[in-house]
C-alpha cells in the first residue's frame, strides 16, 4: 500500500488559484436585500428610547422584538443575546439590524436613528468573576511547606484578532414559508443551525446551513457566525426575501471575537537539587462582555500549565472575569498558547534566578510515557520529545548560537519552545457534548460520497478525508465525492476546531470505510454509519478536573532566531525551525503548510500583533492599524515531520492545526530576551515594551 | 457619462458613476467575482488586478482612473500559459489554502515576474509584500514563484 503521506494535489486547487471558488460575497439572488446592523455606542449603558425615522417602502428594522424564539445565542451560557434589549454592555454590541434594497438608504436609515443611553460605570478590570476553576495533583501543600527555594512571577498576553482575509458574512433566505436556508462563511455548520433554531423557536427541519469557501477561519468563525446567523434568520423570518450581510473589515474587527487577553502568575517550589516539586497557578482571563466559550477556554489554558514538562504536585485555579468590552472568544490554540507562553518562560527564568542552565533545567523536567499528566491522567503513548529536540538543536545549531549571542551588545537572539497540545475536545466533551457521527453513501455506479459536517476552510480537510476514504477502500481519490456540508444531508460529526477533525471525523470515516470495504456491494447503493465510541481507559471527572482531558497528544519544538535593532528595538526574524510529532502526517504538503501558517500566526502573537482598548474602544480597526506579518516579516523555516504513529488515529494520526501555533510567542519572546538581555513578561514584545526593558533600572 | 477601456482583451464601454470603485464594478456590474474584498482600504491585495500590467489594487481605484487603460483580472489571466505555470507551481508547492487572497497572490506573481523574470527570494518577499496571507506563512508562495520562474524559462 501507497504511504499515505505522500502529498496528492489539494482538491481545490484549480478553483482556488482561479478565483472560480465561490465565497459568500460572491453569491447573488434575485430580489436580495441587504442588511445593516446597528450598535451600541457605549462601553455600558441603559436604553432609554429609540426613535426610528419613517421608514422608505420596503425598507424595515429587525430587533429583539422579533425574535419568535430565545433572544441568547446558544452556545454553553445562556448569556449572549441575538439583540441587546434594554442594555448594552459592550461597544458595538448589536442593537438591531436595518434592511432594504439599497446600501446607501440603508446608511441614511441608520445616521436617522436616535438612541437615549443612560450611562452607566463599565467595568475594564480582572475583577469580576464569572466563572471560578480549580485542580490539585499531589499534595501541594505540603510541598510548599518544606521549599527550599520558591520563585513567583506574573505573565501577561495580549488579544490576538484572527484577521482571516475574508470578513464574516451570510446570505439568508426562505426556502420556503416555514423554513430558512443560511450559506455563510463558517467553521461549524450544526452550532450554527442549533443556535437559530434556539432563536427561531422551530422544529430542525425548517433550519437549512449551507457551507461555501471559506477564507479562512482561526476559530474566529466557531461561534461568533452564530450571531450573524440568528440576526438573519430572524429577518428572513419577518420579511421573507434573501437577504445579504457582509461585514466589512472595521465591523469585522470591532466587534468579532478575539484572543482572550491574560494574566498568570506562577509560582515554584523548588527542592535543593533544583527539581521543581511544585506549581501553584492562577490564571485570569478577560471574556469581554459575554461568556460565550470562555469557561472552555480556561479549562484548556489550566490544563496546560506545565505544558511538556511533568511536576508532581500542582494547584491550578484560574477565572474568567467579565468586562464592558468585545466577547472574545475561539482562536486556534484556545487558551494554551497564553499558558505555554507563561510556563516556558517561567522555566528560563527559574534558571536564570537560581544561576542554573536553562536546557538541563528543562530537560530534567521532560515529560516521559507512564508520567501523570497535570489532571493526573496517564501519557499512556510513546513520547518522542528527547529525539525532538536533539533534531531541532541541531539543524538549527542552537547551542552554540546561545553561548554566542549571551555576550552583551550582540543584540541577536535564539529561543526555544517546547509544548504539547491535546487533541480535540477537552475531557469528555467529544462523548458528552458532541458525539459525532459520519456517514458514507455508494451509488450504482461505486462513488462513495463523505457526508460529514467538517469545513475545508483552507487546511485541506477535502483532501485529507478523502485520502484515508480511498486509502481503506483501496480505489482512486476520483472515486470519492466531499462536498460542501449541507446539514439537509450531511450528519453532525462536530464542529471543525480542537484540532479534532482527521483524528476524530478521520477516524470514524476510516471506521465507516473499513465497514464498506468489508460488505461491500458492487454496482448496489450502500449505506454506511458511524458514531464516536469514548476508548474505554479514558475517564474525566469534569467537576474536579481529574483524569485525561485528551485521548491523545501532539508534541512540537520551535525554535526562532532574531535579530533585534539596538536603535528602534524592532525585531527582524531571521529563521525559524520546528520538529512536530503529529502521529502520522495524512498529507505531508498539507501538514507542512498548517506549520508554516501556524507558526507565522503564533510568533506574531509574541512580538508584532498589537490589539488594545481605550475604555472599551478598540484602538485598531483596520489592516493597517493591526499589523499581521508580510512576506518581508515572516522568515524562512525549516520544519521537520517525526513520525510516532497513535493507534487510535486513523493512519496514526493525531491533531494538527493548533499544534504549529501554541509554541510560537515564547519561542520568540526568548529569542527577544537573548537579544537584550532582559527578562519579558509580557507579550506582545513590541518595541514600545522592549524600550520599557530596556530604561528599566531592574 | 461613459467610461471605455479594455478588460481582459475585450474592449469595454460603461455608463456608470466614474467615482464608483473599480472592485464594485467588476464584481457587481461584470460578474467577475475572482478579485476579492479583503479590507477595502488597500492594504491587503485580495483584490489586486492589473493596469497597464503594473499590480493596483482595485479596492481604492475609481472607474474614472481606468479610462482608455488595460486591464487584467484573474479571470483574463488564468486563460494564458504563465498562469499555468504559476497555477503548477503553487500546487506543487503547497501556496494556496483558503484561497482568499490566492488569485491577488497570482496577480503580484506575475506583475513581479513580467518585471523581474529571475527574482531572488529577497526581491520576491518585497514583490508580494502588498498582499496578505493569514494561512500559509507566505514561505510556499516564495518557492512557487521562484519554481515558476524557473519552469517558465522564456515566458516572461
Amino acid at each position: 500500500m501507497k504511504d499515505i503521506s505522500i502529498s496528492v494535489p489539494k482538491e481545490d486547487h484549480n478553483e482556488k488559484v482561479s478565483g472560480s471558488s465561490p465565497y459568500v460575497s460572491d453569491i447573488k439572488m434575485d430580489h436580495m436585500l441587504y442588511a445593516k446592523t446597528v450598535r451600541s455606542d457605549h462601553a455600558k449603558a441603559k436604553i432609554m428610547s429609540i426613535e426610528i425615522p419613517p421608514l422608505p417602502n420596503g425598507y424595515f428594522v429587525v430587533d429583539y422584538k422579533d425574535i419568535p424564539g430565545k433572544n441568547y445565542v446558544k452556545m454553553i451560557f445562556e448569556d449572549w443575546p441575538v439583540f441587546a434589549e434594554e442594555s448594552v454592555n459592550y461597544i458595538g454590541e448589536p442593537i438591531m439590524l436595518v434592511v432594504g434594497k439599497n446600501k446607501q438608504t440603508i446608511d441614511d436609515i441608520i445616521d436617522q436613528i436616535k438612541i437615549v443611553y443612560k450611562l452607566l460605570k463599565p467595568v475594564f478590570e480582572y475583577k469580576k468573576s464569572v466563572i471560578h476553576k480549580q485542580f490539585n495533583k499531589g499534595n501541594n501543600k505540603q510541598v510548599f511547606q518544606k521549599q527550599e527555594y520558591s520563585i513567583s512571577h506574573t505573565y501577561e498576553t495580549g488579544y490576538q484578532e484572527q484577521a482571516y482575509i475574508e470578513p464574516q458574512g451570510f446570505i439568508a433566505y426562505p426556502e420556503t414559508k416555514d423554513k430558512v436556508t443560511l450559506i455563510g462563511s463558517i467553521q461549524c455548520p450544526y452550532y450554527v443551525k442549533n443556535a437559530v433554531i434556539n432563536t427561531l423557536g422551530c422544529e430542525p427541519e425548517q433550519v437549512r446551513v449551507i457551507q461555501p469557501s471559506v477564507g479562512g477561519a482561526f476559530g474566529g468563525k466557531e461561534e461568533f457566525p452564530s450571531i450573524m446567523a440568528c440576526q438573519l434568520a430572524v429577518a428572513v423570518r419577518k420579511i421573507q426575501l434573501p437577504i445579504k450581510m457582509i461585514y466589512e473589515r472595521e465591523e469585522d474587527m470591532e466587534v468579532t471575537t478575539k484572543r482572550h487577553p491574560s494574566k498568570i502568575t506562577l509560582t515554584a517550589s523548588i527542592n535543593s537539587d533544583y527539581k521543581i516539586e511544585g506549581i501553584k497557578a492562577h490564571v485570569s482571563l478577560d471574556s469581554g462582555a459575554y461568556i460565550g466559550l470562555s469557561g472552555v477556554v480556561l479549562a484548556r489554558a489550566m490544563i496546560a500549565a506545565t505544558s511538556a514538562y511533568t511536576v508532581d504536585n500542582l494547584d491550578i485555579s484560574g477565572d474568567v472575569y467579565a468586562t464592558n468590552t468585545v466577547p472574545n472568544g475561539a482562536f486556534r490554540g484556545f487558551g494554551a498558547p497564553q499558558m505555554i507562553f507563561a510556563m516556558e518562560m517561567f522555566i528560563h527564568h527559574i534558571a536564570k534566578e537560581l544561576k542554573q542552565d536553562p536546557f538541563t533545567m528543562r530537560m530534567n523536567h521532560l515529560a516521559k510515557q507512564g508520567d501523570l499528566t497535570s489532571t493526573s491522567g496517564l501519557f499512556r503513548d510513546p513520547i518522542i520529545m528527547e529525539k525532538m529536540i536533539e533534531k531541532a538543536t541541531e539543524i538549527s545549531g542552537y547551542h552554540e548560537k546561545v553561548k554566542a549571542y549571551a555576550a552583551p551588545s550582540v543584540y541577536k537572539g535564539i529561543g526555544m519552545s517546547w509544548f504539547l497540545h491535546g487533541c480535540g475536545f477537552t475531557g469528555s466533551g467529544e462523548s458528552t457534548h458532541i458525539n459525532a457521527k459520519v456517514k458514507l453513501k455508494k451509488d450504482e455506479n461505486n462513488q462513495v460520497y463523505i457526508l460529514v459536517a467538517a469545513v475545508d476552510m483552507g487546511q485541506g480537510c477535502k483532501t485529507s478525508l478523502k485520502k484515508i476514504v480511498a486509502q481503506t477502500l483501496e480505489c482512486k481519490l476520483d472515486q470519492i465525492t466531499f462536498d460542501n456540508p449541507d446539514t439537509d444531508f450531511v450528519p453532525d460529526s462536530g464542529p471543525t476546531v480542537a484540532s479534532r477533525t482527521v483524528m476524530i471525523v478521520g477516524g470514524l470515516l476510516a471506521r465507516a470505510a473499513l465497514k464498506m470495504k468489508e460488505t461491500w456491494k458492487q454496482d448496489e447503493r450502500m449505506e454506511v454509519n458511524e458514531n464516536y465510541v469514548q476508548p474505554e481507559y479514558i475517564k474525566w471527572d469534569e467537576d474536579q478536573m481529574i483524569g485525561d482531558a485528551y485521548p491523545a497528544y501532539s508534541w512540537g519544538v520551535n525554535i526562532v532566531e532574531v535579530e533585534v535593532s539596538p536603535i528602534t528595538y524592532q525585531t527582524k526574524l531571521k529563521h525559524i525551525w520546528s520538529v512536530y510529532d503529529v502521529g502520522k502526517a495524512i498529507d505531508k504538503r498539507l501538514v507542512l503548510g498548517q506549520a508554516d501558517g501556524g507558526i507565522a500566526q503564533g510568533v506574531a502573537y509574541g512580538y508584532l500583533e498589537v490589539m488594545n482598548h481605550e475604555k472599551g474602544k478598540l484602538r485598531q480597526k483596520s489592516m493597517t492599524d493591526y499589523i499581521i506579518p508580510t512576506s518581508v516579516d515572516m522568515a524562512p523555516t525549516d520544519t521537520v515531520i517525526m513520525e510516532n504513529p497513535y493507534i487510535l488515529g486513523p493512519y496514526g494520526a493525531k491533531g494538527v492545526g493548533e499544534l504549529t501555533l501554541v509554541g510560537g510567542a515564547p519561542a520568540v519572546a526568548l529569542a527577544i530576551e537573548l537579544a537584550i538581555g532582559k527578562n519579558v513578561y509580557k507579550i506582545p514584545a513590541s518595541p514600545e515594551y522592549v524600550l520599557e526593558l530596556m530604561t528599566d533600572e531592574h | 457619462m461613459s467610461i471605455k477601456f479594455k478588460l481582459n482583451n475585450k474592449d469595454i464601454e460603461l455608463n456608470l458613476d466614474p467615482s464608483m470603485r473599480f472592485l464594485d464594478v467588476l464584481r457587481n456590474h461584470l460578474n467577475l467575482t475572482g478579485s476579492k474584498e479583503g479590507c477595502g482600504e488597500g492594504e491587503c491585495g485580495a483584490c489586486a488586478i492589473l493596469l497597464d500590467g503594473h499590480i493596483v489594487h482595485s479596492c481604492i481605484l475609481p472607474l474614472a482612473n481606468v479610462f482608455g487603460r488595460e486591464i487584467i483580472t484573474i479571470e483574463g489571466f488564468k486563460e494564458t500559459k504563465r498562469y499555468q505555470v504559476l497555477a503548477d507551481a503553487m500546487l506543487e508547492e503547497g501556496g494556496s489554502q483558503c484561497g482568499i487572497c490566492t488569485p491577488g497572490m497570482m496577480i503580484a506573481a506575475e506583475s513581479l515576474l513580467s518585471q523581474n523574470s529571475k527574482p531572488t527570494d529577497e526581491e520576491i518577499r518585497i514583490g508580494i509584500s502588498g498582499n496578505l496571507c493569514r494561512c500559509t506563512g507566505y514561505n510556499m508562495i516564495v518557492k512557487a514563484i521562484k519554481t515558476a520562474s524557473k519552469k517558465g524559462d522564456g515566458l516572461w
